[in-house]
C-alpha cells in the first residue's frame, strides 16, 4: 500500500528505479496492467465516471504520491520528482504495462502553463485539483474564423472593473460537454495589433450564459463541440499573465499539446486490440507464414518499420531530453509524425479487413465489436492530422523554427 | 546504453569528420575520376586511416585492432559518408574484420589480422550470384576434395573486389536446403590458381569487380568457422552489412540535405529566396522527418548489434530499409531543387545521387528490407 511518507524523489536513480517498481508492483492493481479501451481512459472532472472500481482505486493512489504529474512540486500535488525520475517512473509504469491513471487538458497543457507564469493564486486555486483529477479542462482556442490561423480569435472579453464580460464563439472544443472549465483565447483589446492583443482567461463553464453543442462528426461520435458566450461574467483575475501576454502563452501550451498528442497516440496505439498482422492474416490469408497479398504485405511492413523508427525517435528525444535538459530539433517533427502514423495505420487495417471495415452498426451480426470500432476509429483518425496544429502547420514550424527557411 | 552520442563518441565522430573533410572531400573522388584512377580510392588515405586505428575498429587488442567497436566504426561510416569517401571502411574495417572475428580461427586471425589492421590486407565479400541483394548464393558451389574444397562460380560486381587481395566468398556446400551448413564462407587469396577478376568502373567511380572462380582448390583451413559458421555466420555479417551502409547513408543523406537547405537560402528568383515558398518549404520538412528517422534507425540498429539485443536482426533492415527510402527522397529532390545547375557535372551534388542508388541496391533495397522485415516477424 502507498507509503505517505516515503520520499522517492531524495533516491538515486539506481535506488529510485527499485523502489518505484515495488511501489507500482505492490499498489497498481492487476486490472490496471492491462491495455485499457478508449472508454475505458480516465479522464476525471465532475462528470467523469470509472469503469471499473480499480480504476478509481489507481487514481487515488498515484494522486496520492502525486504521480499523476511526476514533475510538478508536492505543494501543487505534484510528486516533486526530478525529469530523470520521471522518465525512470515512465519506463517503470511501461515495463509493468500500468497505465496511466489520469488523462487531460489540465494535466499536459494548462498545468504546465500555470506553472510557468499562473498567479500563486492561480497555481494553489488549480493546479491540485488538476492533479487529482476533480476538474476536467477546455480548451477554448478555436473559432470559426480562427483555424490554422489562430491569432484570428476574436471572442470579446471586455474589462469592467473587478470582472470580464465575455462574448463569442469556440468550435472544435474537445469534449467540452464533459469538462467543468475552460482556458480560452480571448480578444481583450480589439485596437492591438493581432497578436498583441489577446489574453488568455480561465472561466468555469458554469457560469450563466454558456452553452455547449456537442458536433457530430463522420465517424457518428461527437469529440468535440461548439460553446457560445454571451454576456459571460468572469473574475478579472482569471486572466493568466499580462493581458496582451495571450499570445505568447497560446505558443507555449501549443508545444506541451503537441507533445502530449504524440504521447496519447502513442498509448492509444497499444490499446487498440487487433493488430494490422492479426487482421491482415485472417481476411487476407497467408500461405508458409507470409500473407498472401503482396502489397499488403510491404504496405504494412513499411509501415512498420516507420514506426519502429518512430519509437526509437521518441526514445532518443527523451534521452536527449534528460541529457540537455531541453527536447532537441527532432520535438518538432513528433506530433506530424505521429499523426501521419495512426492515419496510415488505419487506413492499413481498413484495407486488411475488406468489407468487415465497413460496418456501421450490428455487434454480432456480421461485425465484431472491434469491427465496427475500427470502422469508427479509421473516420476519427482524420482529424488527427488537423487537430492541435494541421500537419501543414507543424510543416511550416519545421521549416522556419528548425531549418531556418525564411518568412 | 543509449540513443544519445557519448563524450567519447562525439570525439571520434569529430575526429573522422575532420579527417574527411581535409583529406576526403568530395573535390578528392572527382580527382580519382577524372584521373581514371584504377583503384578508385587513395591508398595513402587507407595508410593513413590504419594509423590511426581505423582498420582495426572490430579487431581485438591482441590481433593489434584498437577494438573501438561497431558503435565507432559506425560514426567513422557515417563521416566517409558525408564526404562521399571511398575508402575500404565498409569492405575491410566491417565486413573483412567481422568476418574473421565471428568465424576465423585462432591460426586464420593470427594469419590476416594484424594485416588487415595495418592496411596491408583489403578484403571484399563475394555474396552475390545475380544482379540483386539474395542473401544466400545460389549457384556457386563448394565441393568436398580429398584435402579441402573445390570452388566453382561467378560473382559478378563485387564491391571493392578490383582492389581486395582477399576474397570471403560465400558458396553453397552442398544442393540441399539452404539452411545451417549448406553455405560455407571460405578465404579466397585474390593470388589462387582458378581466380580471375574483371574490374568494372561503376558509376559512384567505386570498384567492383566480377570474379571467376573456375576449380579453385583451397585447403580444409580455407573455411570461416568457428564460432561461427554457415548461414549463422553469413546471417550475421549481412546484419553488419545492412548496419554499415545505413551508418553510410544517415552522413551522405545528412550532407546532401544540408547542402540543399544551404541552397534554399541563397538561391533568389522573383526577388526572394526560393526557400521562402512554400512548396519547397514543405517538401524540405518532410526530408527532415526522413533524414531523423533514419538516424534514430541507424543508432537503434547499432545499440542493437552491440548489445546482441534479440531484435538486432530485425533492427538491421529497419535501419537499411529507412536509408533506402531517405536515399531515395533526398537525393531526388536535392537534385531537384537545385535546378539546373544540379544536373551538371560541375555541381557536386550528382555525385550524391550516383552513390545513393548504389548503397540503396548493394545488401538489399528497400523492398528486400521490407519482406525480410515481415519474415522475420512472422508474416
Amino acid at each position: 500500500m502507498a507509503e505517505p511518507t516515503l520520499n522517492f524523489s531524495n533516491l538515486d536513480p539506481n535506488s529510485f528505479r527499485a523502489a518505484a517498481r515495488e511501489w507500482l508492483e505492490s499498489n497498481c492493481p492487476p486490472s490496471m496492467r492491462t491495455p485499457s479501451r478508449d472508454d475505458e481512459v480516465v479522464w476525471g472532472g465532475t462528470k467523469g465516471t470509472f469503469k471499473s472500481p480499480e480504476a478509481k482505486i489507481w487514481l487515488e493512489r498515484m494522486a496520492a504520491l502525486g504521480w499523476t504529474v511526476p514533475t510538478w512540486p508536492r505543494v501543487y500535488g505534484g510528486g516533486g520528482l526530478s525529469g530523470e525520475q520521471a522518465l525512470i517512473l515512465d519506463e517503470e509504469m511501461r515495463h509493468l504495462g500500468c497505465r496511466a491513471p489520469l488523462y487531460g487538458h489540465g494535466l499536459s497543457m494548462l498545468g504546465p502553463v500555470l506553472l510557468d507564469v499562473g498567479r500563486e493564486m492561480q497555481k494553489g486555486a488549480h493546479l491540485p485539483r488538476i492533479a487529482r483529477g476533480e476538474i476536467r479542462w477546455a480548451q477554448g482556442y478555436s473559432e470559426p474564423e480562427a483555424g490554422s490561423d489562430l491569432a484570428n480569435v476574436r471572442m470579446r472579453a471586455e474589462l469592467k472593473g473587478d470582472h470580464y464580460l465575455v462574448n463569442g464563439h469556440k468550435i472544435w472544443t474537445s469534449y467540452a460537454d464533459y469538462c467543468d472549465w475552460i482556458f480560452c483565447l480571448v480578444r481583450v483589446d480589439p485596437a492591438a495589433s493581432k497578436h498583441e492583443g489577446i489574453g488568455f482567461l480561465l472561466i468555469d463553464l458554469a457560469s450563466p450564459g454558456i452553452r455547449v453543442a456537442p458536433i457530430r462528426l463522420i465517424n457518428g461520435g461527437s469529440q468535440f463541440c461548439e460553446v457560445f458566450f454571451e454576456d459571460v461574467r468572469v473574475p478579472a483575475e482569471n486572466l493568466v499573465g499580462e493581458p496582451n501576454q495571450g499570445w505568447s502563452i497560446a505558443k507555449k501550451l501549443l508545444e506541451y499539446e503537441r507533445k502530449s498528442l504524440e504521447g496519447f497516440s502513442d498509448r492509444h496505439r497499444q490499446r487498440v486490440g487487433l493488430s494490422l498482422r492479426d487482421i491482415a492474416r485472417e481476411r487476407v490469408g497467408h500461405a508458409d507464414g507470409r500473407l498472401s497479398d503482396a502489397v499488403l504485405r510491404d504496405n504494412i511492413a513499411a509501415y512498420e518499420i516507420d514506426d519502429a523508427a518512430f519509437q526509437l525517435t521518441r526514445r532518443r528525444l527523451a534521452e536527449e531530453t534528460a541529457a540537455n535538459g531541453q527536447p532537441g530539433p527532432v520535438s518538432a517533427m513528433m506530433k506530424y509524425y505521429a499523426a501521419e502514423l495512426n492515419k496510415r495505420r488505419l487506413e492499413l487495417a481498413v484495407a486488411a479487413a475488406g468489407s468487415y471495415a465497413f460496418g456501421w452498426e450490428g455487434e454480432g451480426e456480421g461485425f465484431s465489436a472491434l469491427e465496427l470500432r475500427l470502422t469508427r476509429d479509421w473516420l476519427r483518425s482524420k482529424a488527427n492530422s488537423i487537430e492541435g496544429g494541421s500537419a501543414e502547420i507543424n510543416l511550416n514550424i519545421i521549416a522556419k523554427r528548425v531549418l531556418g527557411l525564411p518568412d | 546504453m543509449t540513443l544519445v552520442l557519448t563524450p567519447e563518441a562525439e570525439i571520434i565522430r569529430d575526429t573522422a569528420r575532420q579527417f574527411f573533410d581535409k583529406r576526403s572531400p568530395v573535390s578528392a573522388l572527382r580527382a580519382l575520376r577524372d584521373r581514371r584512377d584504377p583503384d578508385g580510392f587513395s591508398r595513402p588515405l587507407w595508410h593513413d586511416m590504419a594509423e590511426l586505428g581505423w582498420a582495426g575498429f572490430l579487431v581485438p587488442e591482441a590481433y593489434g585492432g584498437s577494438e573501438f567497436g561497431i558503435g565507432g566504426l559506425a560514426l567513422a561510416l557515417e563521416a566517409a559518408g558525408r564526404t562521399l569517401a571511398p575508402t575500404p571502411l565498409f569492405s575491410t574495417a566491417l565486413l573483412g574484420a567481422s568476418a574473421l572475428v565471428l568465424g576465423g580461427s585462432d591460426e586464420q586471425k593470427r594469419e590476416f589480422l594484424p594485416g588487415l589492421v595495418s592496411g596491408q590486407h583489403l578484403f571484399a565479400i563475394a555474396l552475390e550470384d545475380a544482379a540483386h541483394h539474395a542473401p544466400q548464393p545460389m549457384t556457386t558451389r563448394a565441393e568436398r576434395t580429398a584435402n579441402g574444397w573445390r570452388l566453382n562460380g561467378t560473382k559478378p560486381f563485387v564491391m571493392d573486389g578490383g582492389v581486395a587481395d582477399i576474397f570471403i566468398v560465400a558458396a553453397r556446400v552442398d544442393g540441399k536446403a539452404l539452411e545451417g551448413n549448406a553455405v560455407g564462407l571460405f578465404l579466397v587469396p585474390r593470388i589462387a590458381a582458378g581466380v580471375s577478376t574483371t574490374p568494372h568502373l561503376m558509376v559512384d567511380n567505386r570498384n567492383a569487380a566480377t570474379i571467376r572462380l573456375t576449380d579453385v582448390a583451397l585447403g580444409e583451413d580455407a573455411e570461416l568457422r568457428e564460432p561461427h559458421r554457415g548461414v549463422d555466420l553469413l546471417d550475421r555479417l549481412l546484419q553488419r552489412a545492412y548496419v554499415g551502409l545505413a551508418a553510410e547513408s544517415l552522413g551522405l543523406a545528412a550532407e546532401a540535405f544540408d547542402r540543399t537547405l544551404q541552397f534554399l537560402k541563397e538561391r533568389r528568383q522573383f526577388g526572394v529566396a526560393i526557400g521562402s515558398f512554400q512548396a519547397l518549404k514543405h517538401r524540405a520538412a518532410l526530408m527532415f522527418c526522413e533524414l531523423e528517422l533514419l538516424r534514430s534507425a541507424v543508432r537503434g540498429a547499432v545499440e542493437a548489434q552491440e548489445l546482441g539485443a534479440e531484435n538486432a536482426s530485425a533492427l538491421a533492415s529497419v535501419a537499411k530499409a529507412k536509408a533506402c527510402d531517405a536515399l531515395w527522397l533526398i537525393s531526388n529532390e536535392c537534385i531537384q531543387m537545385h535546378g539546373g545547375i544540379g544536373t551538371t557535372d560541375e555541381h557536386e551534388i550528382g555525385f550524391f545521387l550516383k552513390r545513393a542508388r548504389v548503397i540503396q541496391r548493394a545488401f538489399g533495397d528497400a523492398s528486400f528490407h521490407r519482406s525480410r522485415y515481415a519474415a522475420q516477424v512472422g508474416y
